[in-house]
């Protein structure tokens, strides 16, 4: 009886053991068909080209209707920037400095993160649940059937749509979160108007913060459409399957634009 | 068709939207209009102690920027520090040989910057030429401890 119960235990402890091993392998493939996708859809980049009318389509639902969120998003976080700002900086007599402050956050942080982030949640589901129900739908079947290959027709113009808006989406962030600021700073709280662009421009480097930023944008325009397009491609399909790869697809591009964004930013501006 | 027509304006007004912004955020908030790049000349100048003076620091005649600093190095025989300044080209024939150059602080907590005040010579300098008068930095402790030497010296003399 108590070897029995033993043996009871041991088995228990090898199917937890199992579990765990699972889980490992698991995460493995999925990473495993995540760069085989990759590698699909970065290959069929020469199918694009003699179609850009693809691309133009995908660059509307990815980039144009994403314009108004970032937009609205990039003017009010400069807003509060500058009120924030000034409210510490005036603390210690340095109110000139509200535009270095409010630049180089956008430039170098704000802009890239908050715009991947929005995109991830507007663009990236959106992404995810087209392609998830055309899974669904068997569409992607039967584009196979006609001898289309998918990942070329339908993947590929929307990762690259995704990796050339995210740059294009961010700068609009930034450059209106700096017209933002200038607003609040020097039009309701009365921060010198020359001081604010003249010690913005000695203070903020063109290569140093503006091209870092674009680079990150880069990077996070490429991770996030990857993310939506993976999990869209191998959602489950079925409803559920569907909601379940869209809420993935925001959970993993939001961790991996902060992620990354610690990441880069210790390798650029560390010194 | 129609259809076709306006996505094609939206996204060409979507791209011209996204490059005029990375225009705006180039030249108006970052620093390309100010700096001049590569041109210009350079001349050297010697300091005992640089303080907190970095490469990129402004160079300034009269308040107004003429430069920058484009590398410091340490003369391992003299133990000086050695300063190369980059003048901007439009300001060529613009310091005299005799010129005095000093290292001073914008604002109490502010960045450090070399200012230099022009001389009487006829003569300029030109590339790789070098300041011969300079003034180090101001080092608050050496300051504090010079004060406190000298009241010590009074209070000895009394």
């Amino acid at each position: 009886m108590e070897y029995e119960a033993n043996a009871v235990r041991e088995f228990a402890v090898l199917e937890q053991l199992a579990r765990l091993g699972r889980i490992g392998i698991g995460s493995l493939e999925q990473l495993g068909r995540g760069h085989l996708l990759l590698l699909q859809v970065l290959a069929g980049v020469s199918e694009l080209l003699t179609r850009p009318r693809l691309l133009l389509n995908q660059l509307f639902s990815v980039g144009v209707l994403s314009v108004l969120i970032v937009a609205i998003s990039g003017t009010f976080v400069g807003m509060v920037l500058g009120l924030q700002g000034y409210y510490i900086l005036s603390q210690f007599g340095a109110e000139q400095t509200l535009g270095v402050m409010v630049a180089a956050s956008l430039v170098r942080e704000l802009g890239p993160v908050v715009t991947a982030l929005l995109f991830a949640g507007r663009a990236g589901s959106a992404l995810t649940a087209e392609i998830g129900l055309m899974k669904a739908t068997e569409q992607l079947s039967g584009l196979e059937m006609m001898a289309v290959n998918p990942v070329k027709r339908i993947l590929t113009p929307r990762f690259f749509a995704g990796f050339i808006a995210m740059p294009l989406l961010a700068a609009m962030f930034s450059a209106l979160g700096v017209i933002g600021g200038y607003f609040v700073g020097v039009g309701l709280l009365g921060v010198d108007d020359g001081a604010f662009w003249s010690q913005m421009q000695s203070k903020i480097d063109l290569y140093d913060d503006v091209l870092n930023g674009v680079i990150k944008s880069l990077v996070f325009g490429f991770v996030c459409s990857w993310i939506a397009l993976f999990q869209g491609y191998g959602a489950v399909p079925t409803s559920e399957g569907v909601s379940r790869a869209t809420t993935r697809t925001v959970v993993h591009s939001s961790f991996a634009v902060l992620g990354l964004d610690f990441i880069l930013t210790a390798l650029m501006f560390g010194e | 068709m129609t259809q076709n027509r306006t996505m094609e304006i939206l996204v060409g007004a979507f791209m011209a939207a996204g490059f005029l912004a990375l225009f705006f955020l180039s030249m108006q908030v970052s620093n390309l209009s100010a700096s001049s790049g590569g041109d210009g000349y350079q001349i050297q100048a010697r300091f005992d102690n640089i303080g907190s003076l970095k490469v990129r620091s402004p160079v300034t005649m009269a308040g107004v920027r003429i430069g920058r600093v484009s590398a410091i190095d340490f003369d391992r025989k003299t133990f000086e520090a050695v300063v190369a300044l980059r003048i901007d080209s439009e300001y060529a024939q613009a310091i005299p040989e005799d010129t005095f150059a000093k290292i001073f602080t914008a604002g109490l907590l502010g960045e450090q910057y070399i200012g230099l005040d022009a001389g009487g010579s006829a003569t300029f300098l030109s590339e790789g030429d070098q300041i011969t008068h300079t003034q180090s930095a101001l080092v608050l402790e050496e300051i504090i401890g010079q004060f406190l030497f000298s009241k010590a010296e009074e209070g000895a003399k009394n």
